[in-house]
């Protein structure tokens, strides 16, 4: 059931984010009951300087691995800028490389993303870069030395679930790192399927802190999750249409005969 | 090409006023109904959606508006705060306490009170600053900019920038000196009008305002606010041609964000009594449309509204707010300088503001930037 990313061993394969929330109580209760333990803070929102940041202040207690993440950034240069400053302020070497400078979609810059992620590698940084669901770039993402690929399911924030669906199923089929689907998981049936498909793990965070009940959401993803990943462990039958009558056309072959 | 080729004033020369307006009056209930609940809504649907038809229909808007906003944004709402750096002005508009015939104390901030603003400001909590002033090219042009600004990027993330309509290379100057986005307001989209309510100095020119999007777009300024003073004339039309601007700028400088905002007319210093002003549903039909229009806009809600009004539209489109604003030079620091460019109404300050904020449901968001992220590095 473990995950493993880089050197880190987690127990659950729920990503939580922390933006959009009510307060950041709601939010803290709502990852506890996710159950996640890797979670990702926006360098942009965080107080780097006076280091009594209301989002830092409630998830230190819950002793999650912090994933500080780029958004924001529309170069390269400016997500190596912003990731060096996370570092020496939140004193982790994990970023969550995000490149996006269309800000309208916040589609992710294949180009700059690749660029910023070989630079970032070779600065010593545990690297997860959000990208496209392009199977040619997860495999170069990985060839310069990234720990996951986060391939988008969909939009981010569109709760439209996995509309990238059969360009993941290529990734995950390729890939020698976690793919973890990012963006666009909008219900728990989202990331079960995800989960199901071979995903090492799913992020999610509209779906929680925009629902009505943010942390019974929290319960219901950490419960998909984990129904996801069971049934993919332990395989699912094979689909088809029809139903399946026992050997119709070829009965006759037993020797049954009336 | 130059930007003058293919600015938004040659699609804004091409409207017909008569038609727009044809367009707005012939709407029927149907029409609005057909649009409801749709996923996506264009600028095609924007004359239904604005027109006194639609009125009728607040209600589902605002819920339509609301659950895109929360979708969108979250449970956040964005705090800011102006900062006036200077009244002096060599304009002169019918509505504005600044306008140069009017005899009032004018102060520009030199760079040791502008520090002192700064850390009164900082003090209150903000992270994201509006820096206003008048228009006076020889006092308050590039050199004053330049000297006041590495002061301001040091207290601030995010910088904003509501000051008259300057050149492309300008703007690029500005953005290295860590500017991040700039707001100038149209006032009025049609010229006729608008010729009648700025009557002297630059704000003259129509043309160079209404191409300064443009140029802020040439300039990959990260985002551009942009405008109607509401209040000066007929605001449907005015605001149907504010949503072309949008859609415009969106197509043609698609790595800036934009916002947009729906100043009503405040009482002032030797201002005119506005004779078109929307009523407090018809601005909340405004911000609901636009959200519909444009789920990733910012838009912005201002202290000129009063507190109870703001209070009840907070939830219902509105991503950033303004609180303990004083539109006076030097207010923060010392409170008994010049004169204010317009009356505000909600007077609460930003901690109390904040509470309201809490209370309502949403987390206030102070910082939203990283100065990495500015030009400027």
């Amino acid at each position: 059931m473990t995950l493993q990313i880089a050197d880190k061993i987690f127990h659950s394969r729920l990503l939580t984010g922390t933006g959009k929330f009510s307060s950041a109580e709601i939010m803290a209760k709502t990852i506890k009951a996710s159950g996640s333990e890797l979670v990702t803070v926006a360098l942009k929102r965080t107080d780097l300087q006076q280091k009594n940041d209301n989002i830092l202040s409630h998830l230190k207690p819950l002793g999650v691995q912090l994933l500080p993440n780029t958004s924001g950034a529309r170069t390269a240069k400016e997500a190596i800028f912003a990731a060096q400053l996370g570092r020496e302020a939140l004193g982790t070497q994990w970023v969550k490389l995000e490149i996006h400078p269309d800000p309208k979609y916040l589609m992710p810059d294949p180009i700059e993303t690749l660029l910023a992620a070989e630079q970032l590698c070779a600065l010593g940084f545990v690297v997860l870069p959000y990208c496209s669901a392009d199977p040619v770039l997860c495999k170069r993402l990985e060839q310069v030395g990234c720990a996951a690929v986060m391939p988008l399911g969909a939009a981010i924030g569109s709760n439209q679930g996995l509309t990238t669906r059969s360009m993941l199923e290529i990734i995950i089929e390729q890939a020698m790192v976690p793919v973890i689907v990012d963006a666009g998981i909008g219900a728990p049936s989202h990331a079960a399927l995800a989960m199901e498909m071979g995903a090492d793990a799913v992020l999610v965070n509209t779906a929680l802190a925009v629902s009505p009940n943010p942390i019974s959401m929290g319960k219901a993803f950490k419960q998909a999750v984990e129904a996801g990943f069971t049934a993919y462990q332990a395989g699912l039958g094979a689909k088809s249409i029809h139903s399946q009558a026992s050997s119709p056309l070829t009965g006759f072959l037993s020797g049954v005969s009336t | 090409m130059n930007y003058l080729d293919q600015s938004f004033y040659h699609q804004w020369a091409e409207i017909n006023d008569k038609q727009l307006q044809q367009q707005l009056d012939e709407v029927q209930t149907t029409d609005v109904e057909r649009l409801l609940g749709q996923p996506k809504i264009t600028l095609k649907d924007m004359p239904v959606l604005l027109s006194a038809a639609a009125e009728k229909y607040l209600e589902p808007l605002a819920q339509q508006s609301q659950a895109l906003t929360r979708q969108r944004f979250g449970h956040t709402m964005g705090f800011f705060v102006p900062l006036y750096l200077s009244n002096l002005c060599a304009n002169d508009c019918s509505y504005c306490g600044f306008s140069m015939s009017n005899r009032i104390k004018r102060l520009t901030l030199t760079p040791q009170q502008v520090e002192a603003e700064c850390l009164a400001i900082k003090a209150l909590g903000f992270d994201t600053i509006l820096l206003v002033t008048g228009e006076h090219e020889q006092k308050v042009g590039m050199d004053y900019f330049a000297s006041v600004l590495p002061i301001i990027k040091q207290h601030f993330s995010y910088v904003m920038l509501e000051v008259q309509p300057l050149s492309t290379q300008q703007y690029q100057t500005l953005r290295a000196l860590g500017v991040d986005s700039v707001l100038v307001y149209q006032e009025c989209y049609e010229q006729k009008t608008y010729q009648q309510h700025h009557l002297k100095g630059n704000k003259t020119d129509f043309r160079w305002r209404l191409e300064t999007p443009d140029r802020l777009g040439q300039a990959g300024m990260d985002k551009i606010g942009v405008g109607c003073l509401l209040g000066l004339s007929s605001w449907r039309l005015d605001c149907l041609k504010l949503a072309m601007h949008v859609d415009y700028l969106q197509k043609h400088y698609w790595q800036s964000r934009l916002s947009v905002a729906f100043p009503r007319l405040r009482p002032c210093t030797g201002g005119i009594v506005p004779e078109h002003l929307p009523t407090d549903g018809q601005l909340l039909q405004l911000i609901a449309v636009f959200r519909l229009f444009n789920p990733q806009i910012d838009i912005v809600l201002s202290t000129r509204e009063p507190a109870t009004l703001r209070n009840n539209l907070l939830g219902l489109g509105v991503t950033q707010i303004s609180a303990g604003s004083k539109t006076q030079p030097g207010g923060y620091a010392d409170q008994t300088l010049a004169l204010a460019q317009f009356e505000i109404d909600d007077e609460r300050s930003p901690a109390q503001m904040a509470e309201v904020v809490k209370e309502a449901g949403f987390e206030v968001v102070w910082k939203d930037w990283e100065p990495a992220y500015s030009a400027k590095n």
